[in-house]
């Protein structure tokens, strides 16, 4: 990674609404340069996707989630890749990764109501053939996600004119 | 009851600060973006929190020696010879003092007898020049200019020098101009000090905040200026921790011992939690090659970038600086003097910046912006001052 690439994505995880223009002023580069940089970011799948941080408590959305520890059989030649594949295409799945501990995969699973989390578990995950045992936690508060603190008071305490 | 024959004249001669009416009238505009502040809009480093917080859980609560804790001033050694390779012995010649300004309180009324002239550079920091008649002593502001990038050229430094010089201040990176010094820039400085027997205050708080491949060089490592020297510095700026109010100074040992007599009757020591906090800066940043204080510094400099371009794209006349975190462009353009503009920018466009004027006569037609601010606020503000200058031109 290049030291532009890198001054791009510091400002690009504090606003990815920033104009093109703005970041080459801001790093000192050329308009191109900073396209061409965002646009190899993006074909090395460095930058996903541009989305915003949401505070989803704060809406009306009806919303569950939960981290569900499991724990499966690896498969001959394909280790956990294959049932993490498995899992991993649900929609209700928002992330899985492989652990070391105590279990295998850890599933983020989001669903509207408690029902519907409960069927996921109970009726698609239990149910593969390879998973041997899962302990489901339902998410009570978000404090800090990705470096986000949610309840912080973001109010500026300093002096407005200060020496 | 008439107080005026009890209060101190040579104080009360002294006007209040020209920031002190302005910022009356800013607070006042609850809505305004202020680009009139002083200081990171970085909250302090966790680590650094986290250690003056386990310090207070331990009961720590008492007075440090006069000179400071004992490993700070390890730190700060090791830190100066290290980053600017200068060196100062810990046991007497660094003192811990609350923020740089105590430091060059203690400095002025150590060194000032009755009459002494020092040679000020203006514009620059609003305290020097009242700190200076405070402790007896006349100011002299040496007149730096937009077209020397706001350096103190030797020349014109020679020009203010009369057999009752005794004192230099040399504030670079400087604030509110964001000028930095370079090494040949400082040479000629200390051929006039050396010729002229003067000894220098380098006041270096802005120290770890200069961009563009410049590099903060120390006056006191240049040849024969370590014993003419006194070096201060602190934490506010560099490391984000105004409030904590920890600084240092550094020199001769015999300098160092008069300000500490001072400093002992009138303060006794630093805040110890600060001092704490200060530890922990210096020893982590040790450590990972002070990476909070890049992470900062590059953070600046884009925003650096993005108002001075902004103030050129107005037609402003505004020299790049490299340090600090404050842009001066220059606002003669619009007819109006630096109060003018700024009372007027607060009241129809709710944008708050600082007359340059207040630091000094040299920085009349210039305004101070700070960039220590978010970017989205910047971007309204500057967007806001360019309607006004566009209206007013």
């Amino acid at each position: 990674m290049t030291k532009l690439e890198a001054s791009l994505l510091d400002i690009l995880k504090e606003d990815c609404r920033i104009p093109l223009e703005k970041m080459a002023v801001m790093t000192g580069t050329s308009l191109e340069e900073v396209a061409a940089a965002i646009d190899s970011l993006e074909k090395r799948k460095i930058i996903l996707r541009y989305s915003p941080m949401i505070n989803w408590d704060r809406t009306d959305r009806e919303r569950v989630e939960a981290m569900i520890e499991v724990r499966v059989t690896p498969q001959r030649d394909m280790g956990f890749d294959a049932i993490a594949r498995r899992i991993y295409r649900f929609d209700e799945v928002k992330s899985v990764y492989l652990m070391s501990g105590s279990y295998d995969l850890l599933v983020l699973v989001e669903a509207r109501t408690l029902k519907e989390l409960a069927a996921f578990v109970s009726a698609k995950l239990s149910p593969l053939e390879t998973v041997t045992g899962t302990a489901t936690s339902f998410v009570l508060k978000r404090y800090k996600e990705e470096g986000v603190i949610f309840e912080s008071d973001d109010a500026d305490h300093r002096l407005v004119i200060s020496p | 009851m008439n107080y005026d024959q009890y209060l101190n004249s040579r104080i009360s001669a002294v006007p209040p600060s020209g920031i002190r009416r302005f910022f009356d009238l800013a607070a006042s505009r609850k809505e305004a973006i202020s680009l009139g502040v002083g200081e990171p809009d970085f909250k302090t480093p966790y680590p650094f929190r986290d250690a003056a917080i386990n310090s207070l859980v331990d009961g720590e609560t008492q007075y440090t020696g006069n000179r400071g804790l004992i490993e700070l001033r390890q730190e700060i050694s090791l830190y100066l010879s290290g980053r600017y390779q200068i060196n100062y012995r810990p046991e007497t010649e660094i003192l811990v003092t609350i923020g740089a300004s105590e430091a060059i309180d203690l400095v002025l009324r150590a060194l000032i007898s009755d009459g002494d002239e020092v040679l000020v550079p203006d514009p620059s920091y609003v305290s020097y020049a009242p700190g200076v008649i405070f402790a007896g002593g006349v100011p002299v502001p040496v007149e730096t200019r937009q077209e020397d990038d706001f350096r103190l050229k030797a020349e014109t430094l020679e020009k203010k020098i009369t057999e009752k010089s005794k004192l230099l201040i040399l504030p670079y990176p400087n604030n509110p101009t964001g000028a930095v010094m370079g090494k040949e820039d400082l040479e000629a400085v200390a051929e006039v000090v050396r010729r002229h027997d003067l000894l220098v205050i380098s006041d270096e708080i802005y120290s770890e905040l200069v961009y563009d491949n410049h590099m903060h060089v120390a006056f006191a490592s240049l040849p024969d200026m370590w014993e003419r020297t006194i070096t201060i510095n602190g934490f506010s700026k560099s490391f984000a921790m105004t409030g904590w109010r920890v600084g240092y100074a550094c020199g001769p040992e015999e300098i160092i011992a008069v300000m500490n007599k001072i400093h002992q009757y009138a303060i006794m020591c630093a805040p110890r939690q600060g001092q704490v906090a200060a530890t922990a800066a210096l020893r982590l940043g040790r450590e990972n090659n002070y990476e909070s204080v890049t992470v900062m510094r590059e953070s600046y400099d884009r925003r650096r970038r993005l108002m001075v371009t902004a103030f050129h794209d107005m037609g402003l006349e505004c020299f790049v600086p490299y340090g600090a975190f404050y842009v001066f462009p220059s606002i003669t353009r619009t007819g109006m003097s630096s109060e003018e503009f700024c009372s007027a920018l607060l009241q129809e466009k709710d944008v708050a910046a600082v007359p340059g004027n207040a630091f000094g006569a040299s920085g009349e037609g210039h305004i101070r912006c700070c960039y220590a601010t978010a970017v989205d606020k910047i971007n309204i503000a500057l967007e806001r001052i360019a309607a006004f200058v566009s209206a007013h031109s």
